[in-house]
């Protein structure tokens, strides 16, 4: 089971480029993994959203979704 | 009762279709407000002022600095060290004197924000903090205004119209259901640590005065409910729906009065230039009456203060009392500025706007030093 991650704004510093990660059953448990491979994730706010749907609760991924990490941008 | 329209002037809109004269007398009628008018608000306001709307506040209590003229190009050189809303508004008037344009040269608080937002039908936020991003998205649902959001950060740029009614039976999103809680200050770096590129902004501002027109006129899809991130360096846009969260609501202040006392300061940590006042002024405070100075440095610390009457609780001692501290205006001291900074952060999240509280930045030693200067 594929899982694609894609990443905005500064989370590219910390994680780099997008990523592709196995086998997580939902988005709690993918929060878990994120945060033991990067911890400075654990310090950082951000939004999840599967496949273009913003995530209000623990939803389980499916083989070959979409999950994006948005964090709150504030300039102007 | 219909405005008179300016045919030649809006010639070339009106005669698109489904905007027509319909969309422009909507236009006319409309009353938007811009908040902040720096490299989202310039741009936004300049494409608002073209289109004729009729009625545009614009709130900024800065002034024009040098470092503001590559991406807020409303601006020129001689208008360095004047005031942004007031410059805006005589420069979009000379656009078009035929719309009302109101400056609101003042900073935004918990104290005047729903006034102000109130005599408006839709509000564009354009500012650059946290702050003021979360006490707008409140005021907005306190007032139930649409909010159309824009926001940079680096090379990316976020576009979203928050609070709007699409269906009268659904609650509306709001910028809370896609971020909660502010960040703390070591979570994210804001514009001047973090740089930005003037079109970048000018590109958002755009796009949020775009969505400002299709919200008014009726025309396309506006971005209701929905996050647009646009990324300059490579142009991918990516586009998530919004949902409302059920716990967001009970971060909002319930009503006008919880709203006023809400410290929006405090609740994004962006606190410390907010606290920290330097010698100078903690000497003009000392001249005014109503002030309890705090040194809260352990009792056998030196040297003393001698210069004034001051009330002696070491900051581990703070939290026990806060009944002692009677003063509208308190001043927490310490020997170089950081303690007393911690406890101006502590003493602001329990007395909130009820009193002024401010840190004396470098500390007794250095507050001190300057005396002797200047005596």
């Amino acid at each position: 089971m594929k899982i694609n991650i894609i990443i905005f704004g500064q989370l590219c510093e910390l994680l780099g480029e997008n990523l592709v990660l196995h086998n997580i059953a939902d988005t709690n448990s993918l929060t878990v993994v994120l945060n033991e491979k990067y911890p400075e994730l654990i310090n950082s706010k951000y939004a999840v959203a599967v496949n273009k749907k913003l995530v209000t609760e623990n939803i389980l991924l499916h083989d070959n979704c979409t999950v994006a990490l948005l964090p709150p941008f504030s300039g102007g | 009762m219909d405005k008179t329209i300016s045919y030649e002037r809006y010639h070339r809109q009106m005669i698109l279709k489904n905007f027509g004269e319909a969309g422009q007398q909507k236009l006319l009628q409309a009353k938007v407000l811009v908040i902040g008018a720096g490299g989202l608000g310039c741009p936004a306001l300049q494409y608002l002022a073209a289109a004729g709307v009729g009625t545009l506040g614009i709130v900024d209590d800065d002034v024009v600095c040098l470092s503001n003229l590559h991406r807020q190009i409303l601006y020129s050189v001689k208008d360095i060290g004047l005031s942004k809303a007031e410059r805006a508004a005589e420069i979009l008037h000379h656009l078009n004197p035929e719309i009302k344009i109101t400056a609101y040269a003042e900073r935004l608080t918990t104290q005047n924000a729903l006034l102000i937002i109130d005599a408006y039908d839709i509000v564009m936020d354009g500012t650059d903090n946290f702050s003021s991003r979360y006490m707008i998205n409140d005021a907005c649902v306190l007032l139930n205004k649409p909010l159309v959001y824009g926001a940079v950060s680096q090379y990316e740029g976020q576009v979203a119209i928050f609070n709007h009614n699409k269906n009268k039976n659904e609650e509306p999103v709001n910028y809370r259901d896609l971020f909660a809680q502010p960040p703390k200050e070591n979570e994210v770096l804001n514009c001047a640590e973090a740089g930005v590129l003037g079109v970048l902004p000018g590109i958002i501002g755009t796009m949020q005065a775009n969505e400002t027109i299709k919200l008014i006129t009726g025309i396309g899809k506006p971005l209701i409910n929905r996050l647009l991130t646009f990324n300059s360096l490579n142009n991918q846009l990516y586009e998530v729906e919004l949902f409302v969260k059920l716990e967001t609501r009970s971060l909002i202040p319930g009503n006008k009065d919880e709203f006023s006392k809400t410290n929006y300061d405090w609740l994004c940590n962006s606190t410390v230039e907010k606290f920290e006042i330097d010698s100078k002024f903690f000497n003009e405070l000392l001249a005014t009456s109503n002030i309890d100075v705090i040194d809260v440095r352990e009792l056998y610390e030196l040297p003393k203060i001698e210069e004034v009457p001051y009330i002696h609780i070491p900051l581990n001692k703070l939290n026990e009392s806060y009944s002692l501290l009677k003063a509208d205006i308190i001043v927490t001291v310490c020997q170089t500025g950081k303690r007393s900074l911690k406890a101006a952060k502590e003493l602001g999240s329990v007395f909130g706007t009820s009193k002024k509280i401010f840190s004396l930045r470098g500390g007794i030693i250095q507050w001190q030093q300057y005396a002797k200067q200047v005596l």
